[in-house]
């Protein structure tokens, strides 16, 4: 008799497994009042009697749970709290499984840079920095952390990526895409002038609290509008950062969209170079196309990447957008978690997948 | 074809399911009120352990806008992942049945008795012959 209860499964066997780096992982707080320890005693009076107000209407927000309970794989919950919150499941099931070399962590919830009390806002970024080097990159050198700042006050952003500039533990600076003003607005240029001098790639990941709707449209009726609003958000916050001129004022900026999509991008840049070659004096501070700008400082990352019908039209993509400024990611622990020996819906050659999932991202993140 | 000898039948409930390893897979068994039905273990899109899914039924349109019917109570499983929906009977997705099917596997209930008409069956291995047992065939 060989009966089994369902039960928590063994790793895969690894062995064909490549080497990957995984730009896009969720390190969450197990319980809320887990960052308190992280806080001034100041705000944990605050965290506990008054909590976060996200920039967001009289509602409770986008679409929850978002096509799975805490809108992660089923598999993912550790024996104690939430998807993505013990360093030695997240390993277990995912680093040693997957064989995850590089693992770039976005902490996206709590959303503290969308908290409306800005010095909260602060506060909250800097405590969620301090855990993220106290709980999870001090005890696995795999993972490195995203700079987590209180974007809607760029002076204050600042001066926490200049905090954490040189630091071992940080590779990237966190946004979120939904923000009070497209991106590329004036309000946000200390952050790109600070990422410059600490020599780090903005990563701006999907969601986020903007106080606007989650789709170009208006609100929707249901979540998956929502999954294809991301796309929608990128291509207004890129334009901007395009047309506001932030590349060409901030050189050094290396920007990578996270969780986006990636099939739109060659369309946006089609599109912006048609409309600039024919109103290119309203803009007279863009010395050169707008694709031009796409092309030398955005990145984006793989998941939830786009599906073609015909799967060969994949590799026209890959060739429009340029297979070096792709970085593979898994969006583990959450349920569109993508694995990577299955997600490209195409087979690539080894040195476009040498790229993809490895050496471009090490090129990026690697040290100056 | 082996039959492979899995579980007393009385293990697995109507509603039920249970993972078995049936040379050298695991195979999801579920007990669809009385009816048996077997799927290999992985999801056909990416991987996920499809013992771990949950079951629902079939949300589809009805003849007229605004009307919607729920049929296939508890003969659906979604993949733990990626929500995929597969038809428990049949191994087909919902969404691309053509193109994306779970394994099945054969499951059938004999009874101890037939299954122990051979020569080199050993009497310890089935403590209570009189009961039914659930069969893979693989």
């Amino acid at each position: 008799m060989n009966v089994e209860l369902p039960a928590r499964p063994k790793p895969e066997s690894t062995i064909n497994r490549p080497v990957i780096a995984d730009c896009d992982i969720h390190p969450c707080l197990a319980r809320p009042a887990d960052i308190l320890p992280y806080l001034p005693k100041r705000w944990q009076e605050h965290a506990m009697t008054y909590g976060m107000l996200p920039r967001h209407g009289y509602q409770s927000g986008p679409a929850y749970p978002k096509g799975q309970p805490d809108a992660a794989r089923l598999d993912s919950w550790p024996p104690d709290g939430r998807p993505g919150s013990d360093l030695s499941f997240m390993q277990a099931q995912h680093l040693d499984a997957n064989r995850v070399e590089l693992g770039i962590m976005t902490v996206i919830a709590p959303a503290a840079g969308a908290a409306q009390n800005l010095d909260y806002s602060a506060a909250l970024a800097r405590a969620l920095n301090e855990w993220q080097v106290a709980e999870w990159t001090s005890k696995d050198t795999r993972l490195k952390a995203s700079i987590v700042v209180p974007y809607e006050d760029a002076a204050a952003a600042a001066v926490e990526i200049d905090h954490w500039a040189g630091h071992d533990a940080f590779v990237q600076v966190l946004l979120l895409s939904r923000t009070a003003e497209p991106l590329g607005q004036r309000r946000y240029w200390p952050i790109y002038e600070a990422a410059q001098r600490a020599g780090l790639p903005i990563g701006v990941h999907a969601f986020g609290y903007g106080g606007y709707p989650v789709t170009a449209g208006g609100w929707p009726s249901y979540y998956i509008e929502e999954m294809v609003g991301h796309s929608q958000c990128c291509q207004a916050l890129l334009t901007s950062m395009v047309i506001e001129g932030v590349f060409e004022r901030f050189p050094g900026t290396r920007m990578v969209l996270i969780e986006a999509g990636l099939a739109w991008l060659p369309s946006l840049c089609w599109r912006l170079d048609k409309h600039w070659s024919r109103l290119r004096d309203e803009t007279p501070h863009l010395r050169r196309a707008p694709s031009n700008y796409i092309r030398d400082h955005v990145w984006l990352t793989t998941q939830p990447m786009e599906e073609p019908e015909k799967r060969k039209h994949f590799h026209d993509i890959v060739e429009w957008i340029g297979i070096d400024r792709l970085l593979f990611a898994t969006d583990y622990p959450h349920w569109d978690f993508d694995d990577p020996l299955w997600a490209v819906p195409v087979k690539l050659d080894d040195g476009a997948r040498q790229a993809l999932f490895l050496d471009n991202a090490k090129a990026l993140y690697g040290r100056r | 074809m082996v039959r492979h000898v899995i579980a007393p039948a009385a293990d697995l409930p109507s509603g039920e399911r249970l993972v078995a390893e049936v040379a050298g897979r695991k195979v999801v068994i579920f007990n669809l009120d009385g009816e048996y039905f077997g799927l290999f273990n992985r999801c056909p899109h990416q991987g996920g352990d499809l013992c771990l899914g949950r079951t629902t039924g079939l949300v589809e349109a009805g003849d007229s806008p605004g009307q919607y019917n729920y049929s296939r109570r508890g003969e659906i499983l979604r993949c733990p992942w990626h929500g995929w929906e597969f038809d428990i009977r049949t191994g087909k997705s919902r969404a691309e049945p053509g193109r994306i099917r779970a394994k099945t596997y054969d499951v059938d209930v004999k009874s101890g008795s037939e299954l122990f008409d051979g020569p080199y069956q050993a009497e310890t291995v089935l403590v209570s012959i009189e009961d039914d047992y659930i069969v893979v065939e693989a």
